[in-house]
C-alpha cells in the first residue's frame, strides 16, 4: 500500500482536453426509512467536449443512476448526498429548479431506454418539436416547424414525417425522432441510456452510425451508456466500466480492448463469444451482481474475482478488507484493483 | 441421422386486427413454409430479427399455437393430434423471461416437483431425491438450501436454472429454449449456454435455440436457421452459414454486428428500405426491398430453399439459385 502513496492519485490527461462534465465523488442513496442503498459509491468521471465516453456495466451497477444525477432528474428516494457535477466549471448540485429548467436539454439532453415510446401517440411529431422549443426559446410556430423538418432530415428521415403520428413510424424512425429532438438545441451534451437496446442489430447499427456522423457535424459529447461492452469497444472514445456502484476501470476505448486490467473488465470481455476466430470454451463470470444495501466488504468484486484466493493471505486480507481505488496504470487508464496494484 | 422432431411446410397466418372495407382482415404471415428438423445431440439455432416469427415457430411445436398448414412430427406421428400430455413429456420450453415464468408464491421444489408427479415420472417417495439430483445437473447446488427458496430470493440466472431444471424434470427428448439468456446480465448468459452444451452432449437432447443473438448461436448452435419476414432464408452448419454466408439477408445480419475483435472500426451498412411486415405478401422475395443484388426475377417469383453447397441452402435467386430457374 506505501509504495502506492508515492503516486499522485491521478495523472494530468496526456492531451489537453476541454474538460466538460466532471462528476467528482459524486454520491447516489435511495433513502428508505430503516435502509440505505448506496447507488453510486463516490465515482469521478470526465466527460470531455466532443468526446463519445462509453458507460457499460450490468443492470442495477448505477449507470442509469449516473445519467440520471447528470441532469438531476433522479426520483425520491435517490438523492445526491455528497460531490459535485461540473458542468463547464459550474456546480450543478447547487443550480435552482428554474437554472436547471434552463440547463436540461439546451445544455445536456438525453435519449431514454424506451424513448421511442416516450412520445405523445395522439400529438403530430412535428408538433412535439414545437412544443419542446416553446418551453426554451421564443420562435414562431412556423419557424419551429421548419427546423423540426431539417431536424429530422439530419436523422434520415423525411422532413414531411413532421405531419405524421408517432404510430405511423417504425421503432428505429421514433428512436431517430428522439435523437432529432435531443439535438435540437445544439446542446453540449446528449445522454444516451441504452439508445439502442430495443432495436434489432440492424437498425441500431444504422442509428450508431448516424450518431457518429452528426457527431462530427454538431461536436457535441455523447455520455452512451449500455450493457452492451462489445458495442462500446467499437463505437466509444473512452469506457468507464461500473460494477456495483463503483467505477473499477476506465480506459481508451482501443486501450480497454487490448489490455483490460480489472477482472471484472476481463470477465466482461469473456462473457461475449465471437462471431469470428476460433470457438474456445468461455465461462463467464461466476456469481451474479451484490445488492447494494449490503455490498460485500473491501473490493466488491472480490466474491466472484477468480484471483481472491485464500493462499494468498496478506492478499486476500486486503482484498476482502480494503476497498481499491483508482490508480493510474497507462496513459488516461485508471484500474481499481489490489492486484493491479500488487503488479500481479 | 435420426430426427427427434420433423417440421414440414409450416405455416401460421394471423389476422390483423384493422379489417379493411372490400377486402375484409388483412392476414399476416408470420410462419411461411418452414421445414427443418431437430436431431438428438444438436442444438439448432434459429436467428431472426423481431417480427420475424422465430418465437411463433418455437410456440407451435410446443403447442401453445395451432398451425394454420404443414405438419410437426415426433417420432413419425403427427405431433399436432397426438395426446397432448405425452407429447409435453416429451417435448419442453423454456421461456425467455424467467420473472415471469416462475410462481412467485411457490418454491423451488414445488416448481420441480409437479411435472414429476403430473407426468408420474418418478414414485411419491423419490420425489425429493430427483428434484436434488436435478438442481445439481443445472448447477444450482447445495440443492437442500436452492429447494426451499422462492423465486424471488434468486438471480435472474439462477430463476432461469430452475425453469431448465423443471424442463429437464419430465425427461424430454426436445427442449424448444426462446431466448433463454437475452432478460440476463451479460456475465451470466455463457453460464446458461454452456449448461445447454452439457446437457445436449450428457443427455442427447435435441435443442431449439432461437435467438436474435448470431455471436451465442456461434457459440452454441450445430446447426443455423435464419429466418427472415417469416421465412427460412438460410440454413446450414453454423460455421458454413456464418463464415460464407448465402443469402444477402445472412450478409447484413453479420455486418450489423458489433464485434470488436473484426476491428474497431464502424463498418458501413447500408440497408435500404425496412423490414418486410409479413402482410398480405405476394410473388416475389420478400428482402427485395432492401437488397442489394435484387434482379427482375426477385420481383415475380418467390424463391426456394435451394441447396447450393452441401448442407447449406438460401432462399435467393442470385445466390442459390434452382436449377430450373438457371435453365428457363
Amino acid at each position: 500500500m506505501t509504495d502506492m502513496l508515492d503516486h499522485p492519485m491521478r495523472e494530468a490527461p496526456a492531451v489537453e482536453k476541454e474538460s466538460l462534465v466532471e462528476l467528482r465523488e459524486l454520491v447516489v442513496d435511495y433513502e428508505i426509512p430503516g435502509r440505505r442503498v448506496r447507488a453510486i459509491d463516490h465515482i469521478d468521471l470526465t466527460i470531455h467536449a466532443g468526446e463519445i465516453v462509453g458507460l457499460a456495466g450490468e443492470s442495477g451497477c448505477g449507470k442509469t443512476t449516473t445519467g440520471n444525477a447528470i441532469l438531476q432528474i433522479l426520483r425520491e428516494p435517490a438523492r445526491i448526498t455528497n460531490g459535485q457535477i461540473l458542468f463547464q466549471g459550474e456546480d450543478l448540485v447547487a443550480l435552482s429548479r428554474e437554472q436547471l429548467r434552463r440547463f436540461r436539454w439546451r445544455n445536456v439532453s438525453m435519449v431514454f431506454q424506451s424513448a421511442m415510446n416516450s412520445l405523445n401517440p395522439v400529438m403530430r411529431v412535428g408538433d412535439q418539436f414545437v412544443d419542446m422549443m416553446h418551453a426554451h426559446q421564443r420562435i414562431s410556430k412556423r419557424h419551429a416547424l421548419a427546423q423540426a423538418g431539417e431536424l429530422l432530415r439530419m436523422v434520415g428521415i423525411d422532413p414531411d414525417r413532421t405531419r405524421s403520428y408517432p404510430h405511423e413510424l417504425s421503432g428505429g424512425m421514433r428512436q431517430r425522432v428522439i435523437i432529432a429532438m435531443a439535438l435540437a438545441l445544439k446542446p453540449e451534451l446528449v445522454i444516451m441510456d441504452e439508445p439502442t437496446t430495443a432495436l434489432d442489430v440492424v437498425v441500431q447499427r444504422e442509428i450508431l452510425q448516424q450518431i457518429d456522423a452528426l457527431k462530427r457535424e454538431l461536436d457535441f459529447a455523447v455520455l452512451f451508456i449500455t450493457h452492451d461492452l462489445s458495442l462500446l469497444l467499437e463505437f466509444a472514445d473512452r469506457i468507464a466500466i461500473m460494477y456495483a456502484g463503483e467505477i473499477v476501470e476506465s480506459a481508451p476505448a482501443a486501450e480497454l480492448y487490448r489490455a483490460p486490467q480489472h477482472p471484472y473488465t476481463q470477465g466482461l470481455m469473456g462473457s461475449f463469444p465471437p462471431l469470428t476466430g476460433p470457438i474456445e470454451r468461455m465461462i463467464g463470470i461466476p456469481g451474479s451482481p451484490p445488492d447494494l444495501s449490503n455490498p460485500p466488504t473491501g473490493c466488491r468484486f472480490h466474491p466472484r474475482c477468480p484471483h481472491c484466493r485464500s493462499e494468498d493471505a496478506v492478499l486476500y486480507e486486503r482484498q476482502i478488507a480494503d476497498r481499491p481505488v483508482l490508480k493510474p496504470v497507462g496513459t488516461d487508464h485508471l484500474v481499481a484493483c489490489h492486484l493491479v496494484e500488487e503488479g500481479l | 441421422m435420426s430426427t427427434a422432431l420433423d417440421v414440414h411446410g409450416l405455416t401460421k397466418h394471423f389476422s390483423t386486427g384493422g379489417a379493411r372495407l372490400f377486402s375484409g382482415r388483412r392476414k399476416v404471415h408470420a410462419v411461411d413454409d418452414v421445414s427443418f428438423s431437430l436431431r438428438p445431440g444438436t442444438i439448432t439455432a434459429l436467428v431472426g430479427e423481431s417480427g420475424s416469427g422465430k418465437s411463433t415457430v418455437a410456440r407451435i411445436l410446443a403447442r401453445l399455437h395451432d398451425p394454420t398448414g404443414g405438419s410437426v412430427l415426433f417420432d413419425g406421428q403427427d405431433a399436432t393430434r397426438s395426446e397432448i400430455l405425452r407429447y409435453r413429456s416429451q417435448v419442453q420450453m423454456i421461456f425467455q423471461d424467467p420473472f415471469g415464468s416462475l410462481n412467485p408464491v411457490k418454491t423451488v421444489a414445488h416448481h420441480i416437483e409437479r411435472p414429476l408427479l403430473i407426468h408420474g415420472i418418478v414414485r411419491k417417495k423419490d420425489v425429493a431425491e430427483r428434484v436434488r439430483e436435478l438442481l445439481t445437473t443445472v448447477g444450482l447446488v447445495p440443492p437442500e438450501h436452492i429447494a426451499r427458496k422462492y423465486p424471488h430470493e434468486l438471480s435472474g440466472g439462477q430463476r432461469q436454472r430452475v425453469a431448465i431444471a423443471r424442463a429437464l424434470a419430465v425427461e424430454p427428448r426436445v427442449i424448444l429454449a426462446d431466448e433463454p439468456t437475452s432478460m440476463l446480465d451479460v456475465s451470466i448468459r455463457i453460464g446458461i449456454l454452456n449448461l445447454m452444451l452439457a446437457l445436449k452432449e450428457e443427455r442427447e437432447l435435441a435443442f431449439l435455440y432461437v435467438t436474435h443473438d448470431l455471436a451465442s448461436a456461434r457459440y452454441v448452435a450445430d446447426e443455423m436457421l435464419v429466418m427472415y419476414a417469416g421465412q427460412i432464408v438460410e440454413q446450414g452448419p453454423t460455421e458454413d452459414v456464418l463464415q460464407n454466408p448465402l443469402h444477402p439477408y445472412t450478409r447484413l445480419l453479420l455486418s450489423a454486428v458489433p464485434d470488436p475483435r473484426a476491428g474497431l472500426r464502424l463498418a458501413d451498412v447500408s440497408a435500404r428500405g425496412s423490414h418486410h411486415s409479413g402482410i398480405d405478401p405476394v410473388a416475389g422475395c420478400r428482402f427485395v426491398e432492401r437488397c442489394p443484388l435484387a434482379i427482375s426475377l426477385c420481383r415475380q417469383r418467390t424463391p426456394e430453399l435451394v441447396e447450393a453447397r452441401p448442407g447449406q441452402g438460401a432462399r435467393c435467386h442470385v445466390t442459390a439459385p434452382a436449377p430450373e430457374v438457371l435453365h428457363a
